[in-house]
């Protein structure tokens, strides 16, 4: 329906709503930025330009002499292990739901996917006692298990509607040929899944690498931290050091930031992926 | 041999989400001290959480507390996230895809990031909108917006609105773009207008995205936590004007009420429970407005 040459008479309004919007998402995110890298008395004298000398001092000090590093591989490994287990975990499940022609592989599917509509917080009590019976309390690893469990539902239901739809003849075929269904699974199902594996790792790693729940209920320990629950402390220890501050606050949300513009399209159908197709 | 396939995911999904769930339900009709709670007591946490004078006046508060985060959430956020999806799906525009990508950048973002960013921009003192609104002479609106109790849950749902507002426009976007065309041609066909359009075939075809939409935002907002402890702390200051089912449960059941500093987890396994009861009768409501199977939906932002 493309009506080329007739103006759209609403198309000012338009963009006065949506200017003024993406003004409002990038200022508070500029001011931040450019804010890091400013000295104190600059920011009080212009804190919206950009920086008229520019000050490393902040991201210096969170480099060579602050916890933040480590934090900050404690989250990447947190994050990177879960995904592994959960697409994993996940795709071996469905795929066994899937080519498993019984009533238990049935309950087994409806199983996972009743914890689509359980927020997992509900638990918290129960697992901080199960964390203590495993020793894990007040170590990083202690979230890995929960982040995995909590991702499963999604993977499996995303996974098996993936796989039931692929055609039958192409894993059919290397039964006959004798190969063992792990065979298959790796070398035929795996490859084929991987549009799907992706929305499910991109659905579930926002909410991992920016989860504050359980690395907050869990782990208390210095070293131990994720970064999110090393951001919490800022406020109390650099109370007035601002280009720190905002170095640590740039820091933690522009490589989410960088990730997404580069994949804007997967980001957007992986994490509304749980929701549409409800 | 299939079962092996599946039963790592079963256990670990069994270990560390079924059974806490369900189990931290039955421990809400037990006490004990500290971690360990192994003393039966029926209906007592029930009891306490809505005849003690101390305890029931808190949970009320922050139960009413949700529904006006969710009252708000639903005005600002959704109407907002239905206005740019119908701007983004209509007449071609220049730069819908720069927009887009604009409007889901907070999505991406912790929560507890942004709520520090705009906790800085509002200060009082030195905060840029109060900076910002002297330099355009409106002084008289330089306000400590998060230290009034009249104003802070307002803001807090705001910053949290600004954050998820990409949710609810991505997905309208999703339905609008599977109406077919021809409804539209149609419609015009008959002369309605805009407006016409929009109300007579746009929001009836909408209606199940509204019913998820409306879901999601209800199981986010009876489990927000991380916008009130960035912006405000886990008390809900300033006099528990923010305090969320959220931040009550992490008070009563993690954490421990100040200046105890011992959590009472029986108590906290009743808020947690209680929570999970409002949530179960809220989708079951939404399913039978909407008449749509919209449960599969809640989990997915049940988590932020």
């Amino acid at each position: 329906m493309a009506k080329h040459g007739v103006r759209d008479r609403s198309a000012p309004l338009k963009y006065l709503v949506l200017g003024f919007w993406s003004l409002l998402v990038i200022f508070p995110l500029w001011t931040m930025v450019v804010n890091s890298f400013k000295f104190k008395n600059d920011i009080y004298l212009d804190p919206f330009g950009p920086p008229m000398r520019v000050n490393l001092e902040g991201y210096k000090t969170v480099f060579e002499n602050s916890p933040f590093p480590r934090y900050f591989l404690n989250s990447f490994a947190v994050t990177v292990i879960s995904l592994a287990l959960i697409l994993f975990l996940g795709s071996l499940a469905a795929y066994a739901c899937v080519r498993w022609n019984s009533r238990a592989s049935r309950w087994i599917y409806l199983f996972f996917v009743a914890g689509l509509t359980v927020p997992i917080k509900i638990g918290s009590v129960n697992l901080m006692q199960i964390m203590i019976g495993l020793g894990l309390l007040d170590k990083t690893a202690s979230v890995v298990p929960v982040y995995v469990a909590m991702g499963l539902p999604i993977a499996v239901y995303a996974l098996y509607e993936f796989i039931r739809g692929l055609p039958n003849e192409l894993t059919e075929a290397a039964l006959i040929d004798g190969t063992g269904p792990f065979r298959i699974y790796r070398s035929i199902v795996m490859p084929l899944v991987k549009p799907a594996l992706a929305t499910v790792a991109i659905f579930n790693l926002v909410p991992i690498w920016n989860d504050l729940w359980f690395p907050l209920i869990f782990i208390r320990k210095d070293d131990q931290r994720t970064l999110i629950l090393g951001v919490t402390r800022l406020f109390g220890e650099y109370q007035t050091d601002w280009s720190k501050i905002l170095a640590v606050l740039s820091l933690s949300c522009v490589p989410v930031i960088i990730l997404y513009l580069a994949m804007a399209k997967q980001f957007i159908a992986g994490l509304t992926a749980g929701a549409v197709k409800g | 041999m299939w079962l092996l396939f599946a039963l790592p995911a079963i256990a670990v999904y069994t270990a560390f989400m079924a059974f806490p769930v369900v189990n931290s339900m039955r421990l809400s009709f037990f006490s004990g001290s500290g971690y360990s709670l192994d003393n039966f007591v029926g209906f007592d946490n029930y009891v306490r959480l809505f005849a003690d004078p101390e305890i029931s006046s808190r949970f009320w508060c922050a139960f009413r507390n949700n529904w006006v985060f969710f009252g708000i959430t639903m005005l600002v956020q959704n109407s907002f996230g239905l206005l740019f999806a119908l701007i983004l799906t209509g007449k071609p525009l220049a730069g819908k895809g720069f927009f887009r990508t604009v409007i889901f950048i907070p999505v991406t973002l912790s929560v507890l990031v942004t709520g520090y960013i705009w906790k800085l921009i509002l200060n009082p003192q030195w905060g840029a909108l109060n900076l910002f609104l002297a330099k355009v002479g409106l002084q008289s609106l330089a306000l400590p917006w998060l230290g009034d109790p009249r104003t802070a849950l307002a803001v807090v749902t705001l910053v949290s609105a600004w954050q998820w507002v990409g949710m609810p426009t991505m997905m309208f976007i999703a339905g609008l773009e599977r109406i077919p065309e021809d409804l539209f041609e149609s419609a015009q066909i008959d002369g309605a207008g805009v407006w016409r359009v929009f109300a007579q075939v746009k929001l009836p075809l909408l209606m199940p995205i509204v019913g998820i939409v409306t879901v999601l935002t209800f199981v986010g907002n009876f489990n927000a936590f991380d916008v009130v402890y960035a912006m405000e702390g886990a008390n809900g200051p300033p006099s528990y004007s923010t305090d969320l089912m959220g931040t009550f449960f992490y008070r009563t059941g993690i954490a421990g009420q100040h200046p105890v500093g011992i959590p009472d987890m029986g108590l906290g396994a009743a808020v947690a429970t209680v929570t999970f009861v409002v949530l179960f009768a809220g989708i079951l409501l939404a399913n039978r407005l909407t008449g749509e199977r919209v449960a599969g939906a809640a989990g997915a932002k049940g988590r932020e």
